[in-house]
């Protein structure tokens, strides 16, 4: 018998691995895993690097880049950059937001409130097109979750034991900081730039980022390297605004559930202890109406 | 033969009153508390439970998400995300969701598992087997609808390339591909037909999990030997014996849905399906989710259309034929070495096939996935009719009692001779 279950095994791995074997060589450079504050069951977000990620968006990205599902008020939640509301009203403020149709049917501008969403920096496709010579710049609310990069198998299954969420934000760190001088023969199109990271290498995103761009107030190193880990830091709350909130409830709910279904273990033992132990007392169990 | 005669008693007035014009609580008391099962039932039998306890998770978060998503192809995107951020643990409920597709699926793969090793399709089960896999295409069904309603880019090219397999049936195929869209292209109507269907298709799979209860109950459970119980000593009542041990494990399948929902609910989800739908851009590589991956492998090995599109829909109803396919009179895999062994590797070439549906069809991974094809079909066709008129098997155990007693009694128990 164990002579089969060792040649089945064989077998099963042999059909497995004809399935994972011919690993395609990745082309591009995989991104390299950063250190996130958000990393594994307890990582919240660190609320000084989102706001401070929050600067360079507003400096910088929110030049090209719309913010369309986020709203001012989201700066004051709980769990995310943790404005006070009255920093959040003054920030709002500084926006000019359209509204209207007013009583003389006219469209307006008028300055931000807390309950506006964050206006796009281009009316629509077109201008942002139009503008930028044609290439359009994703909204930003959901990119931290929209961006990812392929590490293959195996290890896309030790990411479900290390609890790996940050391929975005180590997706979105790694174009920041991969803009390089393209290697001899590569040809880029015009308008393009040579990336490391972006698939294809072509990216249509002129540096975004330089040394000592974005002033920073708490000491914090003015690097690009640091001002890509902190605007990747913010996107992620941006993409994924709930997570301190999901990961405290999933702590309380994990705990319930082993207690609980540990006493359901011992309730169980405890029901079978007859049938599995004393084999002899047949009678006592439950009346089964059972008929040959 | 199994389903035990009501011997409810009723106590008060009350339900005496009752079971003389409505008999439901000897019906539950049959059902759900003296009915029969094997002593010998492994943890494998809970995954039955551990189904119809994610079906009510499904359909109770399902139906609040539908008070807050709008099926509209402007709005859709939004609406979900929207749910995500700005309604009270609409995150919660969404990831559950969401989450909670992936892992009914993870069950019924277990369950047919179970049953395929088992030999649970075999005479008299097979009306209740094939309503299982009626439960299989329904829930691929539902399944696929709900991965449409985000309508983020997977969603969108999903249900295109999806609904265009239609288009390879000769003649008609066209002007039905046109009727499933409701247009000419994947939009609007189409959305809101898939959100209609995604409504009501969960309420016809509890109809039928409603049969293939019934059909359960009047057959009685198979298990781990195979042979029918033959005496009180073969069997436990359902509660508490059952009931107390499909609980249990219902609360350790919690514990790993509960890690997915709050540690890594974006896991099981795709990074493209985070970017609206644009029907303007193709995805550079198009996946449906990870549980339909073995039949779309399937589908893409074989190079022609129509070919493909036939042996994607034999590979899923092919199991409806098991119960005259496999022609061995033994059961369970356990006295069946040779079964045994085909199984395994049954198991493995469909975990394999899942890879290969994850990549690109390219080269190597067409190969592969070939290979894989021909014994996935092989193993309906050729070996299971064949193993039962050449495999030599192990004696059965003269009845369940006997089986477990045979093997001394189970694990840390003193041996029934100290006792005595």
């Amino acid at each position: 018998m164990k002579r089969y279950h060792r040649l089945a095994f064989a077998l099963a791995l042999a059909v497995v691995l004809c399935g994972a074997g011919a690993a395609v060589a990745q082309e591009a450079d995989a991104p390299p895993r950063q250190r996130w504050s958000f990393w594994g069951p307890f990582g919240l977000y660190d609320q000084a690097q989102l706001q401070r990620g929050f600067k360079i968006y507003q400096e910088v990205c929110a030049n090209c880049h719309s913010l369309n599902l986020l709203s001012f008020r989201n700066l004051a939640d709980p769990g995310g950059p943790n404005f006070t509301e009255a920093q959040a009203a003054s920030i709002a403020a500084t926006f000019q937001v359209q509204d209207g149709p007013n009583d003389q049917g006219k469209m307006f501008k008028r300055p931000g409130k807390i309950s506006d969403l964050f206006p796009p920096p281009f009316a629509n496709e077109q201008a942002a097109r139009a503008a930028l010579g044609g290439k359009l710049p994703p909204d930003m609310s959901t990119l931290a979750k929209a961006r990812s990069y392929e590490w293959g198998f195996p290890w896309f299954i030790l990411d479900a034991f290390t609890m790996y969420q940050e391929a975005g934000p180590d997706y979105i760190h790694a174009i920041l900081t991969g803009y390089t001088d393209a290697p001899a023969g590569f040809a880029i199109p015009p308008g393009g730039q040579y990336n490391k990271y972006f698939p294809g290498h072509a990216i249509g995103m002129p540096k975004p980022l330089s040394d000592g761009q974005v002033e920073y107030t708490d000491g914090t190193p003015t690097t690009v390297d640091q001002y890509a880990r902190d605007v990747s830091a913010f996107l992620m709350w941006a993409a994924e605004p709930t997570l301190d909130a999901r990961k405290r409830l999933g702590f309380q709910v994990i705990v319930f559930l082993i207690v609980f279904t540990g006493l359901l273990y011992f309730t169980k033992k405890r029901v079978w202890h007859a049938v599995l132990h004393e084999p002899e007392l047949e009678k006592p169990r439950a009346p089964t109406g059972y008929q040959v | 033969m199994m389903s035990g005669e009501s011997i409810y008693q009723p106590q008060s007035a009350f339900m005496k009153w009752l079971e003389r014009r409505l008999p439901i609580a000897s019906l539950v008391h049959s059902s759900f508390i003296a009915y029969p099962t094997p002593r010998n039932l492994n943890y494998w039998w809970t995954f039955g439970g551990i189904l119809t306890f994610m079906l009510g998770v499904q359909i109770v978060t399902g139906i609040v998400l539908s008070m807050h998503y709008v099926p509209h192809v402007d709005f859709a995107f939004n609406s979900v995300e929207g749910i995500m951020r700005d309604v009270n643990y609409g995150w919660l409920l969404r990831y559950i969701h969401a989450t909670g597709a992936s892992f009914f699926f993870v069950a019924v793969y277990m369950h047919i598992a179970r049953g395929m090793y088992y030999g649970s399709y075999k005479e008299p089960r097979e009306v209740l087997w094939i309503l299982g896999v009626i439960l299989f295409l329904l829930m691929i069904i539902t399944g696929f609808m709900g991965y449409v309603l985000p309508w983020g880019q997977m969603s969108f090219w999903a249900a295109t390339v999806i609904t265009n397999l239609f288009s390879a049936i000769p003649l008609v195929g066209s002007p039905i591909v046109t009727w499933l869209w409701g247009g000419f292209a994947v939009g609007g109507p189409t959305l809101n037909r898939f959100y209609s269907l995604h409504y009501l298709l969960p309420f016809v799979i509890v109809g039928v999990v409603g049969l293939h209860i019934w059909a359960l109950h009047m057959v009685g459970q198979n298990n781990p030997t195979g042979v029918e119980p033959k005496s009180d000593k073969d069997i436990v009542a359902f509660t508490p014996y059952a009931t107390v041990k499909d609980a249990f494990f219902v609360g350790v399948f919690c514990i790993v849905f509960a890690l997915f929902v709050f540690y890594i609910p974006n896991y099981l989800l795709s990074p493209d399906n985070f970017i609206p739908a644009n029907p303007e851009q193709t995805p550079t590589h198009i996946v449906p989710e990870w549980y339909y991956l073995p039949f779309y492998a399937i589908l893409r090995g074989i190079p022609n259309k129509l070919l493909g599109v036939t042996a994607l829909a034999t590979s899923i109803i092919v199991l409806a034929f098991m119960p005259w396919l496999d022609t061995s009179r033994v059961r369970s895999a356990s006295y069946r070495p040779l079964y045994r062994q085909f199984l395994f590797i049954f198991f493995a070439t469909v975990i394999g096939l899942g890879y290969l549906g994850s990549q690109e069809p390219t080269g190597g991974y067409v190969i592969a996935a070939r290979i894989l094809t021909v014994y996935y079909f092989a193993f309906f066709f050729v070996i299971l009719p064949l193993l039962g008129l050449f495999e030599k098997t192990r004696p059965l155990p003269n009845s369940i009692s006997e089986s477990v007693l045979q093997h001394g009694v189970p694990a840390g128990a003193p041996a029934p001779g100290v006792h005595a």
